[in-house]
């Protein structure tokens, strides 16, 4: 691999031993996919656990004089002041959820703790190269926005965003963004909910292709959220990075310029009847329920907009619990914009900093669950809870009845 | 001639030498003990046999990034990583989990390293000259 004078003295040891190991990180992955050079990343997400490897790498660069030269939003690990209050975790768990919030203020991220910083916050532009972590944002900015990002992992992402650069290879070079494999789709799914299950549908048969979806008949363009949903369970079942849909993303404007004038090698055709046997097969069988679980990907503004309509008025099950996770930024907009109340007044909660595969949801374990996200069951489920998967609209009717 | 030298590609510096141990399956290190360095996935070759502090000849990694990491760091805490790894097969996540913990870690091995390599042979790794040394086992 050639490098810049600077690049060698990063690697070298010149720039302080974080910087060192933060390049040796890159040049080691650049060698082992062949890239012939490192290039300049202009934004970086980094998709911080809270597990202690995870910690121990951001530790290591901090300690060794490393600090961001691009700011990278985190993801969330878990609101570790506001739920030790509320639930149960060791002394232990709380101490490594306080050290890993302080090693990342240290070597300078934004501490966002949010996982879909595509949508607001840190959002890249058509053809930006960036080094993104978090398997349903890789996509989305691959896909949606049309910059470029590998799969990255989050100790390379905070590699990326000390160095300011990346190893050229993958998603950042054209002609790896064509896609491979048509997968034509007899219909428009409804909501984001009902995108999720196509997209965990359509993962399972991705392996290493890059997938051009086409929709038999589109009446309206998809949201944001619905995009992001597709994507988040494509990488669920499968790791897709890069996808493609006909006529809304932005290097599909046509099939041909999708597939960069190539014949796709495989085609999937997916039926009404596939989603409705992939939902079934996906949920859990109901009971009476301990938890109602949304937001993973964490719910956006406009999301909980939709969840304060739907639950106006009503009321939480006193057995149940029902927490939506989402980012502090929309949490103030909820609170100024009127919906804040209206869902606390339901009996419903929102938390910042949060994801669903941490320590501080275990006291629910054992009990059965309700969701609208795949993901959030699947990474629920190794942790042992369970989870019926339904719509928004019938997970509050779930969280009043106190069962499904 | 018991003795023989192969050149290989550095991946993660370092100079190591040790018994060999081989896994022609790929490995989730997450799925080993760190106590003790055994494997315990279940229905994987090496499972019950410990990989600390030996030279462990790998046929790939899986797992997520995550996980994989974690494995990595939670052994060498105790000590009981392999001191390096030849790998067949590189992928970016056993790159990281390898340059986070700082095991060495060499690939492209000229000659198909699982034909010339055998648990118990004793090998060398030197990422400066990139060669690796393995003197076969004489019990064998």
């Amino acid at each position: 691999m050639r490098l810049t004078d600077n690049e060698k003295q990063m690697l070298d040891g010149t720039h302080g031993e974080g910087v060192q190991k933060a390049m040796e990180l890159l040049v080691a992955l650049g060698k082992s996919f062949d890239a012939e050079k490192l290039i300049p990343v202009s934004r970086a997400h980094v998709a911080l656990s809270g597990q202690e490897g995870d910690t121990y790498w951001c530790q290591l660069l901090v300690d060794g004089g490393a600090h961001c030269k691009v700011i990278p939003s985190t993801n969330p690990a878990w609101d570790v002041e506001g739920l030790s209050k509320v639930y149960d975790v060791t002394k232990e768990e709380k101490e490594l959820g306080e050290r890993t919030i302080d090693v990342y203020r240290r070597i300078g991220a934004r501490l966002s703790f949010c996982c879909t910083p595509e949508l607001a916050g840190n959002v890249p532009s058509f053809g930006e190269h960036v080094a993104f972590s978090e398997s349903s944002a890789t996509p989305y900015v691959n896909a949606v926005l049309g910059a470029r990002s590998n799969r990255e992992s989050s100790c390379s992402a905070l590699a990326s965003a000390v160095t300011g650069v990346t190893p050229l290879y993958g998603y950042h070079i054209d002609e790896n963004r064509a896609g491979t494999m048509l997968v034509e789709v007899e219909h428009q799914p409804d909501e984001a909910y009902d995108w999720g299950i196509l997209g965990y549908y359509i993962g399972k048969f991705v392996g290493n292709h890059v997938p051009v979806i086409s929709f038999r008949d589109l009446h309206r363009r998809p949201s944001p959220e619905e995009l992001l949903y597709l994507g988040a369970e494509m990488a669920t079942s499968g790791c897709v990075g890069m996808y493609h849909v006909l006529g809304i993303t932005p290097e599909a404007v046509s099939r041909e310029v999708a597939f960069q004038g190539k014949t796709p090698q495989e085609i999937l055709l997916v039926t009404k009847k596939d989603i409705a046997r992939q939902e079934e097969e996906l949920s859990e069988k109901g009971g009476k329920i301990n938890l109602v679980m949304l937001g993973c990907p964490h719910y956006s503004y406009e999301q909980l907009r939709e969840l304060s309509l739907l639950i106006k008025n009503r009321r939480v099950h006193r057995d149940v619990a029902f927490w939506v996770l989402t980012s502090f930024d929309a949490i103030e907009l909820a609170r100024r914009s009127g919906d804040l109340e209206v869902i606390e007044n339901a009996g419903c909660r929102l938390v910042p900093d949060t994801c669903i595969d941490e320590p501080c949801w275990k006291s629910f374990e054992g009990g059965l669950g309700v969701t609208d996200s795949p993901k959030c069951m699947y990474y629920r489920d190794r942790r042992g809870q369970p989870f019926v998967l339904r719509r928004l609209s019938e997970c509050i009717d779930a969280a009043e009845k106190g069962e499904v | 001639m018991r003795e023989k030298e192969y050149s290989c590609r550095s991946i993660v510096k370092g100079k190591v030498a040790g018994e060999a141990i081989v896994s022609k399956e790929a490995m989730c290190f997450y799925l080993c003990d760190p106590e003790t360095g055994t494997v315990i996935e279940k229905n994987h070759p090496l499972k019950g046999r410990s990989i600390a502090n030996k030279i462990l000849v790998l046929q790939s990694g899986k797992g997520s990034s995550v996980v994989q990491v974690d494995g990595f760091y939670q052994m060498s805490v105790k000590g009981n990583l392999p001191l390096g790894i030849i790998v067949g097969e590189i992928e970016p996540v056993l790159v990281s989990a390898a340059v986070v913990v700082e095991t060495p870690m060499v690939d492209r091995v000229e000659t198909d390293p699982f034909e010339i390599i055998a648990d118990g042979d004793w090998v060398e790794i030197d990422t400066d000259t990139e060669k690796i040394k393995v003197t076969k086992n004489q019990d064998s």
